[in-house]
């Protein structure tokens, strides 16, 4: 039976060619960026290259990017960093009920740290208005952090219209963009959009975990999280992942390359799902549909049918896909952002998520659908009494 | 190395008459098998009624009473010097000392317990605890003697060599592991079948264990948790025989046929009913549960009376007149609470009816389970078919049969 991953938003299968790369990296140019000799020279030419790479992506400067382990690490980093280091010229901060744990939970640690957080709510699409962002900035506002695309029900924030109302009513809030989900799918470019801050990841963009990036625009005032031997310009200590940072490079190289072929693809394979799915009696998909959402997430609430069980059901046919969002799910609880969006309870706890990448194929779609098709009335047969 | 050697000892085994030599051996060998995990070398010996543990190179202490604490039988575990036979004074001055680096603080009572097993030594036993009190009285002054209840007791015996102890680690009692038979274990990934595994090994059993999974309800994370608990357990009773049997088919089909307030109690019977027909074929004497009266549904004295009806083997339930509180309270101490409360649903929890009966009526549950006669006696046969054995330890699992493989006569 042949494997069918659609669960591409909790991680991804890493690129053949970035693979390739990874392993010479590792068997030849294994030197440390730091060392004063070749080996250490032939390495730093990789972080060089990788950052070359990234920042003609996001058309901005080398020296504007940051190497960390992980998106949360990216996360935490521009919020703790961010917030220390302005801390004189205010203590509140803004974000959404709809963020990442990884930002959601570094919130509640400021919060304990003595800032204040204020928690935009979203509407019933997982939208938040630019006008409701721009009315909660204050003068002691130092930043706002906003996702890109929400990883669970795919919604995509209007973050350019965020950025300018947020500099209008005040330049000198810091806007930080959580695009752990967005980059290497959709078009970020930092500086056209009044970002100050942004973070992404390596294993979202077949490339391999362990690996994030910071973007830090110029003159934003951050303190490094990390101490040691001084690595990154003082920024982030730590002997840089050379591969990991090359094959990120590499990887969203190659997704940018393709970028508008491939998000039709994408679109073109979550129509046809939404079309297959909403066949079946009592299912909903959340978030905004078509080409207002995200073409790689799809959330399918199914009425009667508990998630976690639909999920094992798929798997006997080699269907992977998650339930709620899968960074959560060894947790469960009521998702933040289906109760956010509304969803009723008896949808809630029935709510997968298929997040397809340019990995997929049309059979891969049909696969699930079918295996849907096959799961949901039997498992609506037998449920509890 | 302050302790050469550690002085074992058992209490109940010491009285179980002409069987006490095979006891006595489980015991030693349950000892050697713990020691073997550990760094360096030891000696396991027996004589005269005691265990003796020596260490015949470097060792470290707390990981050689952490394994010996994992033994079952062992009551005490008491850490010795040993020095050779040397006249009574540098005995004393020995003595002296040791008792100086054990007890800091010296405002206690003490009384000195000589058992002199060569009898050629100069001075009897009694003379010995005389002397020595008074030496170790002038030597700190602050002590005080109390031959009825005295808060140390300094042991000294003189065999081949001299043996001085004062401290008895507590071990976990019961009796060795496989002395009284093997068992089979229902296992279900909760908090209270591997305590009840946990004491029925107590008292002498060796484990097998049965899990019923049931996939696309149950998933591959809730077995991976029972075998980590099975591992937990696996630390005081050895590697432990799991029997993985696939239980949805069964499941389905009484959901299908029979009332959903008594799914849970038909299902509870088939699941004794498989357990027991493995345990025959696999050589146990007697099912384990986790039952505690009353703490479900499923475990009123009714519903129990309908479960138990199906096998004829003894079924042994320690836990029937324990409060949760008290299941707890040894989950945590064997280590097993933290990962028997990751929530992944276990097979029994899956379809549970909102209101399952308590009183159920065996002659109503089985006149229902009649309409089940049509399939069930080949899914039951199925799922035995199935039945995918790992062996469990500490160190994790292996496959010891798989599910496709055929099953083997049991030897």
């Amino acid at each position: 039976m042949t494997e069918h991953y659609l669960d591409n938003s909790a991680t991804t299968r890493v690129f053949p060619e970035v693979a390739e790369l990874m392993n010479r990296i590792y068997l030849e140019e294994y030197g440390n960026p730091s060392s004063m000799h070749h080996k250490g020279v032939e390495a730093e030419n990789e972080i060089r290259k990788a950052k070359d790479t990234l920042s003609g992506i996001l058309k901005c400067q080398p020296k504007n990017l940051v190497f960390t382990s992980c998106g949360s690490e990216s996360d935490n980093f521009a919020l703790i960093g961010c917030a220390r280091a302005n801390a004189r010229s205010g203590r509140h901060l803004i974000t959404t009920r709809i963020e990442h744990p990884a930002v959601l939970e570094t919130m509640k640690y400021l919060e304990s740290e003595g800032f204040e957080v204020t928690y935009l709510p979203v509407d019933e699409m997982g939208l938040v208005s630019a006008e409701e962002v721009a009315d909660a900035v204050r003068d002691d506002t130092i930043i706002v952090s906003i996702m890109h695309t929400n990883n669970e029900i795919g919604a995509v924030e209007p973050i350019a219209e965020i950025g300018k109302a947020i500099k209008e009513k005040n330049p000198h809030t810091l806007f930080h963009v959580d695009a752990v989900q967005a980059f290497g799918k959709a078009e970020i470019i930092p500086k056209k959009m009044h970002i100050d801050l942004l973070a992404a990841s390596g294993h979202k963009i077949h490339s391999p975990k362990g690996v994030g990036l910071l973007y830090i625009a110029d003159g934003v005032k951050i303190h490094n999280i990390i101490f040691g031997g001084g690595q990154q310009g003082g920024l982030r200590s730590g002997t840089e992942n050379v591969a990991g940072i090359a094959g990120m490079a590499m990887a969203a190289g190659m997704l940018y390359g393709n970028l508008q072929s491939d998000t039709d693809k994408l679109y073109a394979m979550k129509e046809h799902l939404v079309d297959r799915v909403t066949k079946l009696r009592d299912v909903h998909v959340n978030g905004p549909q078509g080409r207002d959402g995200a073409p790689n997430i799809i959330s399918i609430s199914i009425k009667g049918v508990r998630a976690e069980v639909l999920l094992h059901a798929l798997e006997e046919k080699k269907v992977y896909v998650s339930s709620g969002s899968a960074c959560a799910s060894n947790r469960p609880h009521l998702s933040e952002t289906l109760q956010a969006i509304g969803t009723g309870r008896d949808y809630m706890d029935s709510t997968i998520r298929v997040s397809t990448s340019v990995m997929n194929t049309m059979e891969d779609i049909d696969a699930c659908a079918d295996a849907l098709r096959e799961a949901v009335p039997m498992l609506r047969k037998y449920s509890r009494t | 190395m302050v302790y050469q050697s550690f002085l074992i000892k058992y209490a109940e085994i010491g009285i179980k008459g002409k069987n006490r030599y095979i006891f006595e051996d489980a015991l030693v060998n349950q000892i050697k098998i713990a020691m073997k995990k550990c760094e360096g070398k030891f000696h396991v010996s027996r004589s005269y009624g005691r265990i003796f543990v020596d260490a015949e190179e470097d060792y470290d202490f707390d990981e050689a009473v952490n394994a010996l604490q994992h033994v079952f039988g062992i009551v005490g575990i008491c850490p010795m010097k040993v020095d050779p036979i040397v006249p009574y004074e540098e005995l004393a001055k020995t003595a002296v000392e040791f008792f100086g680096e054990e007890y800091p603080d010296r405002n206690t009572t003490f009384k000195v317990h000589t058992r002199r097993l060569d009898k050629s030594y100069p001075m009897n036993s009694q003379e010995i605890n005389n002397e020595l009190g008074g030496v170790l009285l002038d030597a700190y002054p602050e002590l005080k003697v109390d031959v009825h209840d005295p808060k140390i007791t300094v042991n000294i015996e003189i065999r081949e060599q001299i043996y001085m102890y004062t401290h008895v680690i507590p071990g976990p009692g019961g009796l060795p592991v496989g002395s009284a038979g093997k068992a089979m274990l229902l296992l279900s990934g909760g908090i209270d079948s591997p305590v009840s595994g946990w004491m029925m090994a107590k008292r002498g059993l060796k484990l097998d264990a049965v899990y019923y999974n049931a996939p696309p309800y149950t998933s591959e994370r809730a077995l991976q948790k029972v075998i980590d608990l099975a591992g937990l357990v696996s630390e005081y009773t050895g590697p432990i025989y799991l029997h993985n049997i696939n239980f949805t088919e069964i499941q389905l089909y009484i959901y299908d046929k029979c009332p959903h307030d008594e799914l849970t109690i038909i299902m509870r019977r088939y699941m004794m009913k498989i357990a027991e027909m493995i345990a025959k074929r696999t050589a146990c004497g007697a099912l384990i549960t986790g039952e505690s009266l009353g703490q479900v549904a499923s475990q009123t004295m009714r519903s129990l009376e309908c479960t138990n009806r199906v096998c004829e083997l003894p079924v042994f339930r320690p836990l029937i007149g324990f409060d949760k509180e008290e299941i707890v309270t040894i989950s945590k101490k064997i280590d097993t609470y933290d990962t028997s409360i990751q929530p992944y649903e276990d097979c029994c929890t899956i379809f549970v009816a909102k209101h399952p009966v308590t009183k159920p009526v065996l002659k109503v549950i089985e006149r229902h389970e009649h309409n089940l006669d049509a399939g069930i006696e080949e899914m039951v046969q199925r799922a035995i078919e199935t039945d995918e054995i790992l062996v469990v330890d500490a160190n994790g699992s292996r496959v010891f049969k798989n599910r496709e493989d055929p099953l083997q006569p049991w030897d």
